[in-house]
């Protein structure tokens, strides 16, 4: 898949949704396409944070293992990120991701998405705020989760 | 004899007597009676109204009408266990007696709600209310545009009408979207609060209709991403709860800013009552 292919389909996607065009295709440079079957890992708890996914089609878990039990924190969907952990230090991840269903997905090379941050500070601000809002909508989700409000 | 969506009832403070016919457990901790009315009387009914039920000898509570309003002749009441009386009931059987004042209160816009998308967001028990308006889209689909359900609750064994929703989501014209708070890996759904399903969920906001019904955080929550999603107030409608004892707005227990919820609710257009939403203890 070209980049203008992957920049197209980047567009179509709700988290890259105001991102500029030139953006996009700054961050289209260092994706590539994959997929996974159900039950394959995206990510593991504990080791380098080397990529983020942006999901196009199917369902990925975010899960942790407490006591013996897997317990699935949140699952993700269509249009949306998997993966910030790749922007902080010390870029380890902090959960599994599993494919609960067929998933396709946008893979990125986060030390290069990293690099051209560096070196384009208004790239940089753009994905930062991207994924600030990713950061903070799950922290509010979190705090609703733990107000336990069906009760 | 009942206060019937805007008609004037004659005697509202005396009940009827209801025998139960049927008992469901629905989940661990909510049920569902069926209930006859003496001489088994018709029980027309609109979809958001509720009725007082009396315990004899423990008390009074009110509960949400959960059945189909065209089948008007058993009267169907899902509640949880969450006090003294509501205790008492769940210990009912068939055969019991209990008394039946209603129906009260205002009801779901399913008339305006026609020829646009519908929405019906329901957290936890609150998908009890608006089951009378499902029943009731799914009777008359041909009237509404794209009807969407989206329903959260705690864990999936707490999900309430589980084979109905099941039912629902294999029609190729309604669109449900289930999520949970918590689960492992047996539950293949979404899991996340309610409203991370809002932003994907397939309807246009210009046209939509939205009905919501959970508890007062759930909707705070819900109504915010739905104005996002750009939804306006006037286009949201919610099922408020508030202390009611008379029902007929005399009382005032269930005073709420100008209204009184049980007379000029439970179901407000959103924007009837946005200013005190927020307020805290209000």
């Amino acid at each position: 898949m070209t980049v203008q292919l992957i920049t197209e389909s980047l567009a179509e996607l709700r988290f890259f949704k105001n991102m500029p065009r030139e953006h996009l295709e700054m961050i289209a440079s260092c994706a590539s396409p994959v997929a996974f079957k159900k039950g394959d890992f995206l990510l593991h708890v504990g080791q380098q944070a080397t990529h983020f996914f942006a999901v196009r089609e199917g369902m990925v878990a975010l899960e942790m293992e407490a006591a013996n039990k897997i317990t699935t924190l949140q699952t993700i969907g269509e249009g949306s990120i998997v993966g910030w952990s790749w922007l902080v230090p010390p870029y380890t991840w902090h959960y599994d991701a599993r494919a609960v269903t067929p998933v396709s997905a946008i893979r990125f090379d986060a030390r290069s998405v990293r690099g051209q941050c560096d070196s384009d500070p208004a790239f940089g601000y753009d994905v930062l705020k991207h994924f600030s809002h990713v950061i903070v909508e799950r922290l509010m989700n979190t705090r609703i989760q733990l107000a336990d409000m069906y009760h | 004899m009942f206060m019937t969506n805007g008609q004037v009832a004659v005697r509202p403070m005396a009940p009827v007597l209801g025998c139960i016919r049927q008992r469901r457990r629905e989940t661990h901790d909510t049920f569902t009676l069926a209930i006859e009315l003496e001489g088994g009387r018709s029980f027309p009914f609109a979809p958001g109204q509720f009725n007082m039920l009396y315990v004899f000898g423990v008390g009074e509570v009110p509960i949400s009408i959960s059945g189909n309003p065209a089948e008007p002749g058993l009267v169907h009441h899902t509640t949880r266990e969450v006090g003294i009386v509501t205790g008492a009931m769940r210990g009912l059987k068939p055969g019991d007696y209990l008394g039946v004042r209603g129906p009260f209160g205002s009801a779901w816009p399913v008339d305006e709600a026609e020829g646009r998308d519908v929405v019906i967001i329901a957290g936890g028990i609150g998908l009890a209310p608006l089951r009378p308006v499902l029943y009731h889209l799914m009777d008359h689909r041909e009237r509404y545009n794209r009807v969407t359900i989206l329903y959260g609750a705690r864990t999936p064994e707490d999900i309430l009408y589980s084979q109905q929703l099941g039912r629902w989501s294999a029609r190729l014209d309604v669109e449900v979207f289930a999520t949970v708070d918590r689960a492992t890996r047996a539950w293949h759904g979404n899991v996340g609060v309610i409203t991370t399903l809002i932003p994907r969920a397939p309807f246009d906001p210009k046209n939509a209709l939205a009905m919501v019904c959970g508890p007062e955080i759930m909707m705070h929550f819900t109504v915010r991403e739905l104005h996002r999603r750009g939804v306006t107030s006037d286009q949201i409608f919610v099922s408020m709860e508030r202390n009611m004892q008379c029902a007929v707005g005399l009382c005032g227990h269930c005073q709420y800013g100008p209204h009184f919820v049980c007379k000029d609710g439970p179901v407000f257009r959103f924007d009837q009552i946005e200013k005190f939403f927020s307020v805290r203890e209000f």
